[in-house]
């Protein structure tokens, strides 16, 4: 049985070619545009399957061990001295982020397609591994594209994905980053379309990729909106979420969008929007055309893709997803902010007052969210989404805290 | 009213028995000014010279094309550069036809109705743009036409009936048709299969259809040619130029060398 609060109605659907508004569509060479109308109709078809969600449920409880917990920061809100901050816990999932809830519903359609073998473009690598696990639990083939700067700063997750299996492809074209990666991801679909299948990280990408990779998101804000009520007896007031390309944002915040909630999504602003390094392409793009969809892009006047930096690889990339650019265009979506200094403080408030180590992407979130709190009152509820946990990041922030902490020890 | 050079050049080129030579660089590679030595001396030895417009992210180019597009853009080459390059071409070359080839966020960036006029103003007969399938024309369809300019489409190995009738509908000029599932300068396969899939595209289009994606030698070519009407060529003329980098004159040579053979072998087998 199929808990009643996983609603599986397609709300706010793009229009037949994958449009949100202005934004979204189908931007893909010719021989992708087959794989792509083929992928469609298989993921309609088994989204009106009650066989297809049973299993992916069956999954999602089970191997992924969902639902995850929602968890009031009693400690953290008292220290912000504001609103009642409460954070979805999809840190505790299997492989320790909200990404296997999409490559579970990707892999179970591959698997159901037919297809061998899945590829995946990875920037954090917590996509990539997510993806291996997924392959090995099939027992599928599995080739992940991650850009060789990518290899080096997230050295652990490239092992993981090795050790599960997947063979992982560092990419040295262009800037060798996330986007890269998606490039060398997209050049092996066209030559393999009829074999691989390709598992999209992100809620971006051409159609159906953007509406695919939301609803195999959604369960995040749908379980959240339930244990909130459940918890608290009201819907939170304010509900944030990180973005990189987006997938974690849209999976907390879409299920909400018809509530009265304020929905903000939080950039990775890296050295400061005015610095010109960051990876803000909401806060600070235009809208172009990369990657199969019309969306918000970091781009020089001239349309050619500008590089990014993040703290956290996972928001390092140019582009978002496009029906977050439609809905903060339309006004159902608030945009923030922070650097990579305010989320290194995050990471440390959440952990020192919690006892729990973010991600460095959900400590954007966490950033924006505590600063959030801070002016409201405590019979208001702001719900963070902690999108990942911060094991991958030991690397980076060891090498960032240690003077600091080795002279707390002293 | 407006010449249609690419009408003219496969009627020409029908009537000579031939098949058409499309030739393929990449705009302002590996620096401008050996560029425009390079587009000149191509354009003299081609029917339709396709012009790539440099773009950070070539998702449908191979490593050659990929690396052109690194060069030129490294170099400064700018969208201003691929109108100049074109309007040289057009002066020194009036009968030689020219495609502008390249990724929709160039031309959306400067805004497709200030990129066509521009490249219209320039002499250019066509634009063909990997990244925009016929659903998508809407951003561009009205611009291009308005400014008189082809809009070519490419059809592949996994294009359907649908798909094929679709991009007749919507293409004029010429049909690019790519010979294989991959990017630009991969391996063709059976030019046997190939055949198949271009009188496919006959029955539902009376447009020239071009045959492109992996041809590298002369006797590929020939072998096109003879049941095409355009053969296109790129990687293998691209490929010239970083293997003469140190040498801008016998680069140049090299790159006439490869065209003039190209020529010769289609002449010769499809008379």
């Amino acid at each position: 049985m199929i808990d009643p609060i996983y609603n599986l109605d397609i709300s706010h659907p793009p229009d037949i070619n994958g449009h949100f508004g202005r934004f979204g569509g189908r931007f893909a060479a010719e021989t992708l545009m087959g794989p792509l109308k083929e992928l469609e109709e298989a993921f309609y078809e088994a989204w009106q399957d009650k066989k297809f969600h049973e299993e992916r449920f069956h999954l999602l409880k089970n191997y992924v061990g969902r639902a995850t917990p929602l968890y009031h920061a009693e400690r953290l809100s008292k220290e912000v001295g504001g609103a009642r901050i409460y954070l979805k816990r999809e840190d505790l999932t299997h492989t320790g982020a909200h990404k296997i809830n999409n490559t579970i519903g990707q892999g179970l359609l591959a698997h159901r397609m037919g297809k061998k073998r899945v590829i995946a473009e990875t920037g954090a690598g917590q996509h990539g591994v997510a993806t291996a696990t997924v392959a090995a639990m099939f027992g599928m083939q599995c080739d992940v594209y991650m850009g060789r700067e990518d290899t080096e700063r997230q050295a652990p997750n490239v092992f993981r994905m090795k050790l599960l299996g997947a063979n992982v492809i560092p990419v040295d074209s262009g800037s060798a980053t996330l986007k890269d990666a998606l490039n060398e991801a997209m050049r092996d679909w066209v030559a393999s379309c009829e074999s691989t299948f390709y598992i999209i990280g992100t809620v971006a990408g051409p159609h159906p990729y953007p509406l695919m990779v939301r609803q195999f998101h959604v369960i995040i804000g749908q379980e959240a909106r339930a244990q909130c009520l459940a918890q608290t007896g009201k819907l939170p007031d304010v509900a944030i979420a990180c973005v990189g390309g987006g997938s974690n944002a849209m999976g907390l915040l879409h299920p909400f969008r018809d509530d009265d909630v304020r929905l903000v999504a939080v950039e990775a602003a890296g050295h400061g929007l005015e610095s010109g390094e960051h990876a803000a392409s909401l806060a600070a793009g235009r809208a172009g055309i990369l990657h199969g969809n019309l969306t918000y892009l970091l781009e020089n006047d001239e349309g050619q893709i500008q590089g990014t930096h993040s703290i956290s690889a996972g928001l390092d990339y140019p582009g978002v997803g496009p029906e977050l650019a439609a809905m903060l265009e339309d006004g159902h979506l608030d945009l923030d902010t922070a650097t990579d200094s305010e989320a290194l403080e995050a990471f440390k408030t959440l952990t020192r007052s919690e006892g729990i180590i973010p991600a460095l992407e959900s400590s954007h979130a966490l950033a924006s969210g505590i600063r959030i709190a801070a002016g409201m009152n405590p019979d208001q509820i702001v719900l963070i989404n902690l999108s990942g946990r911060g094991d991958k990041d030991m690397d980076t922030v060891f090498n960032l805290l240690r003077g600091e902490i080795e002279g707390d020890q002293a | 009213m407006k010449r249609d050079r690419i009408a003219e050049c496969f009627a020409r080129c029908r009537n000579e028995g031939r098949s058409a030579l499309v030739g393929y660089l990449t705009a302002g590679d590996p620096d401008v000014a050996t560029s425009e030595k390079l587009l000149l001396t191509l354009a003299s030895r081609v029917d339709i010279l396709e012009i790539g417009m440099p773009f950070s992210d070539p998702m449908a180019d191979g490593p050659v094309i990929q690396a052109a597009s690194e060069r030129a853009l490294e170099a400064g080459a700018s969208i201003r550069d691929v109108f100049a390059l074109a309007a040289k071409v057009n002066n020194a070359y009036p009968d030689t036809s020219i495609v502008l080839m390249g990724y929709a966020n160039v031309p959306y960036s400067v805004g497709f109705e200030d990129f066509s006029k521009q490249a219209a103003d320039a002499g250019v007969d066509g634009v063909l743009i990997v990244d925009i399938p016929p659903e998508e024309g809407a951003v561009c369809d009205r611009a291009l036409k308005k400014n008189g300019l082809h809009r070519i489409l490419l059809l592949s190995p996994t294009s359907s009936d649908e798909r094929i009738k679709l991009a007749s509908d919507a293409a004029n000029g010429f049909i690019y048709y790519v010979s294989l599932t991959g990017t630009t300068g991969a391996e063709m396969g059976e030019t046997a299969a190939v055949k198949q899939q271009v009188e496919k595209i006959r029955a539902f289009s009376s447009l020239p259809i071009c045959v492109g994606f992996g041809v590298k030698t002369a006797e590929q070519a020939a072998k096109v040619a003879a049941f095409s009407d355009g053969v296109v060529v790129g990687s293998h003329f691209v490929t010239q130029i970083p293997q003469h980098s140190s040498d801008r004159n016998a680069m140049v040579a090299a790159l006439k060398k490869a065209a003039s053979a190209m020529r010769n072998a289609m002449k010769k087998e499809s008379v």
